[in-house]
């Protein structure tokens, strides 16, 4: 008999967490389409839109494992040039696209696992460890290009990212829509798989999750691995937006990232976070970036207000929290 | 008992352990029976925990046998020694906050197919710890952070019921509960004995002990000095066991004459707590404040000091009132000074060094040219240790390696370092043995004869009426009259504390 109420409830609190980002989001977008042009909520400017987010999406799939987890990876950036160019080389070197494909996601899921063993074996500090990796695989990424873009010929890699599809009715790029799935894979792999609950617990009380026998060392090793992956295929998305390896590429990307995430709620002492939330924030990141270039201003102003967005998230998150303290 | 309640569950036999040159267990002897709490009692550095650490794995006995239920037991780590049975309900809650009731409970033993956690498969097993505890409001949907403090412990009462527990060992469950929590809890424990679990139960609430445990066992020095039935000992029997000499000399007397006003407060109250608080505070005093967990003492304290907003009413200090907001700064420049209750997430930095913590308030006389005199501040720091008996290595050590009287008395140092003559010290006794209490107390006593005033905020009775001169209880924000302690009696005490009704006592 309480078996409905009971699944509601846990419906309900599944649920909670998403609705903060979501609120944002309609505000952004609600926003914009008053002050902003008729072209802001027109389709081409979704596609855009949609465009430019699976990169920092995708990214923020992988970067939520780590910060569930406690941890931190500013090395993200660095991954997706690194991934972009291994790409590029692997299908120059005449590599069919899919394996080209793969090569880049591995480029990625191998900077990951060195960032997880360093930071789950040799007890390094996530944002040392991540920072090494920042610079090294910066550097790498240039070493393999030569110091130059590595430009590749068409491929279905380069419609990965398209704005307009083959067939028209995706609407947006297959990578946009692979995005989609794969969050909504790793969404539920963070709620209801093992490694996904030992990865909140990890990020809780890592001494709690210890003592009660969780593998502890395996679960940190595994998400900076799944950052590192998800760097990667970001990467590949890189390579087909631009048709090229640019080493220099996505600079400073891991804060848009980390923003990202953020913005969706997640704290970054660990323990609390979602993917859906990032994807959110993600999303809300572009729809600003976009609403402010729809209204023309100046660059300088779409940081300012990037920056003051992702303060007030963070603000607004605690307020919130405290309320539930009280109640 | 029934049938074969003798049944031995946990046999510990001349445990030995050294850490360098200091023994911490000399041989120590301590036997559970199965479905019977057995408190294992003596002060702090008596080797409880030492030996709790050896019973949990956590550290390796130099010498001793165990066994469990008959079987030797040479746990490898704290996690064999949990999957072989013996579950330790921490004092530091062992819980990740973010996850759910059900996911903490079944934390590290999930049951899953092809990684994905099969809920409804584990729901029996953590409905059924549930109902041992019998919370309507435990439910494995809600999230551990959600709970109140006293009801997250149970959490991790179910998360050893789901384990298979047969040895619970529970580490000063009470000393964050409120009264209500700890009958729940008592409740809970009935239940487990029923369930022929055992339960060493560790605490320093004689009281409570007599209450709910079978037997006892006292460790002084490292070795076990006594056990028996507890219906069979007085407390006053126990307590000298533990502390090796006579209860009258515990509370030392309070001789010191109250002059004049130093701190008035008047009808203050707080954004929720305190609601109404009037009293005046003497040079030489003692001042106890009585009531029960959250009825907003530590708020009045926090209020006074300036660490909460006031909403109305006044305080005064020594008749010089500061029409700023107070701030704790300011206070302290004023000659008021707080020990919080919780010494490791407010009282001290405990990474800190003895030295860094009782300077730190008051740098000034060791800096030249902006410059601190390390070997000065070392120096002070052995002075005002050496002056309130605080056990120590050396002034560099880390205030955390201290035993908990020792690191309330670093934290009383502090404010007397810093020249105060208004103390507010919140349990300032909380935690910490029988013996550090003595010497808590002979400092407490010695501080009024010196001249300072203090307030003390306490949940244990006999100790507000061994040492203070005046009592007054607070019931729900509102502080009661200030009688002189002769005129209470502890049952008018807790009359007023559960119910305000001053009337008619």
């Amino acid at each position: 008999m309480s078996e409905p109420s009971e699944r509601t409830r846990a419906l309900w609190a599944e649920f909670r967490d998403v609705i903060g980002p979501l609120v944002g989001l309609a505000a952004v977008i609600g926003l914009f389409s008053v002050i902003g042009t008729e072209y802001y909520l027109g389709g081409d400017n979704l596609r855009l839109i949609a465009k430019h987010t699976v990169i920092v999406g995708l990214g923020a799939i992988g970067m939520t494992f780590v910060i569930v987890s406690g941890g931190i990876d500013l090395s993200v950036g660095s991954v997706i040039a690194l991934a972009a160019v291994v790409t590029a080389l692997a299908f120059n070197a005449g590599a069919p696209p899919l394996v080209a494909l793969f090569c880049g996601v591995a480029a990625g899921g191998g900077c990951g696992l060195v960032n997880g063993l360093l930071v789950a074996r040799l007890n390094i500090t996530p944002f040392i460890a991540t920072l090494g990796m920042l610079g090294v695989a910066r550097g790498f990424a240039k070493y393999l290009g030569d110091n130059a873009t590595v430009n590749s010929e068409e491929s279905w890699l380069t419609e990965l990212t398209t704005s307009n599809p083959e067939p028209s009715w995706l609407l947006v790029g297959p990578g946009i829509w692979l995005m989609f799935l794969l969050g909504g894979m790793m969404g539920f792999a963070l709620r209801r798989t093992r490694l996904g609950v030992h990865t909140y617990a990890i990020g809780s009380n890592e001494a709690t999750a210890q003592l009660c026998g969780v593998p502890v060392e395996r679960v940190k090793l595994l998400v900076y691995v799944i950052c590192g992956l998800f760097a990667g295929l970001a990467g590949v998305m890189s390579f087909s937006d631009l048709n090229a390896g640019d080493p220099t590429t996505a600079k400073g990307e891991e804060l848009n990232v980390i923003a990202a995430v953020v913005i969706g709620g997640a704290s970054l002492s660990g323990g609390t976070g979602r993917v859906a939330s990032s994807l959110i924030g993600a999303f809300l990141m572009t729809f600003l970036i976009n609403g402010c270039e729809d209204l023309e201003l100046r660059n300088y102003t779409q940081d300012m207000i990037i920056g003051a967005i992702i303060v007030a998230a963070v603000a607004l998150d605690q307020l919130r929290h405290r309320r539930r303290a009280w109640t | 008992m029934t049938g074969n309640a003798h049944e031995v569950a946990l046999r510990m036999e001349g445990v030995r352990k050294r850490f360098g040159g200091v023994v911490a267990l000399d041989g120590v002897t301590l036997e559970v029976e199965r479905g019977e709490v057995h408190a294992l009692v003596g002060e702090n550095g008596a080797g409880k925990s030492t030996l709790m650490k050896v019973l949990s794995g956590a550290l390796r006995p130099d010498a001793g046998e165990m066994t469990l239920g008959g079987v030797p037991f040479r746990p490898t780590g704290p996690l064999d020694a949990r999957r072989a049975g013996v579950a330790m309900i921490y004092q530091e809650l062992n819980l990740a906050l973010d996850l759910t009731v059900e996911q903490n409970v079944m934390l590290g033993r999930e049951e899953a197919s092809f990684g994905v956690v099969r809920t409804h498969a584990m729901r029996p097993k953590v409905e059924e710890a549930l109902s041992v505890l019998d919370q309507p409001g435990l439910r494995p949907d809600t999230r551990v952070a959600e709970l109140a403090p006293g009801t997250r412990q149970l959490v991790e009462i179910a998360r050893a019921l789901v384990g298979d527990a047969r040895i619970l060992v529970m580490d000063e469950p009470t000393s964050s509960l409120s009264s209500e929590e700890t009958e729940a809890l008592f409740a809970v424990i009935e239940r487990l004995r029923a369930r022929r679990v055992s339960i060493v139960y560790i605490s320093h609430f004689l009281e409570e002990i007599q209450r709910i445990a079978d037997r006892f066992t006292v460790l002084r020095d490292g070795r076990t000095v006594g056990t028996g039935r507890v219906g069979d000992t007085s407390i006053e029997g126990i307590v000298e066991l533990m502390v090796g000499r006579k209860l009258d000399e515990v509370f030392p007397a309070i001789d010191s004459e109250p002059g004049e006003v130093l701190l008035e407060v008047d009808r203050l109250a707080g954004v929720a707590l305190p609601r109404d608080a009037t009293f005046a505070l003497r040079r030489g005093e003692i001042l106890g404040i009585a009531g029960i967990v959250g009825a907003g003492r530590t708020e009045l304290l926090r209020a006074i000091f300036g660490l909460d907003a006031v909403k109305s009413g006044r305080v005064r200090v020594a008749a010089a009132e500061s029409l700023a907001r107070a701030t704790p700064h300011r206070r302290l420049g004023q000659g008021v000074g707080l020990v919080s209750e919780d010494r490791k997430e407010e009282g001290l930095a405990l990474e800190l060094s003895i030295t860094n913590n009782l300077t730190l308030s008051r740098l000034e006389p060791y800096a030249r040219g902006g410059v601190l005199s390390e070997a000065r501040r070392r120096d002070a720091a052995r002075r005002w240790a050496g002056e309130l008996a605080i056990r120590f290595d050396h002034p560099d050590q880390p205030a955390g390696t201290l035993s908990g009287g020792n690191q309330q008395k670093v934290a009383i140092a502090r404010l007397l370092h810093h020249d105060v003559d208004v103390l507010l010290l919140d349990e300032p006794t909380r935690g910490i043995d029988v013996g550090s209490k003595v010497q808590v107390y002979r400092l407490l006593a010695d501080l009024a004869r010196a001249g300072k005033a203090i307030l003390v905020v306490s949940s244990y009775l006999p100790e507000l009426f061994g040492i203070c001169h005046r009592i007054a209880v607070m019931h729900r924000g509102v502080l009661s009259d200030v009688r002189p302690t002769s005129e209470w009696t502890e049952h008018e005490l807790m009359h007023v504390a559960t119910t305000g009704e001053t009337a008619g006592v």
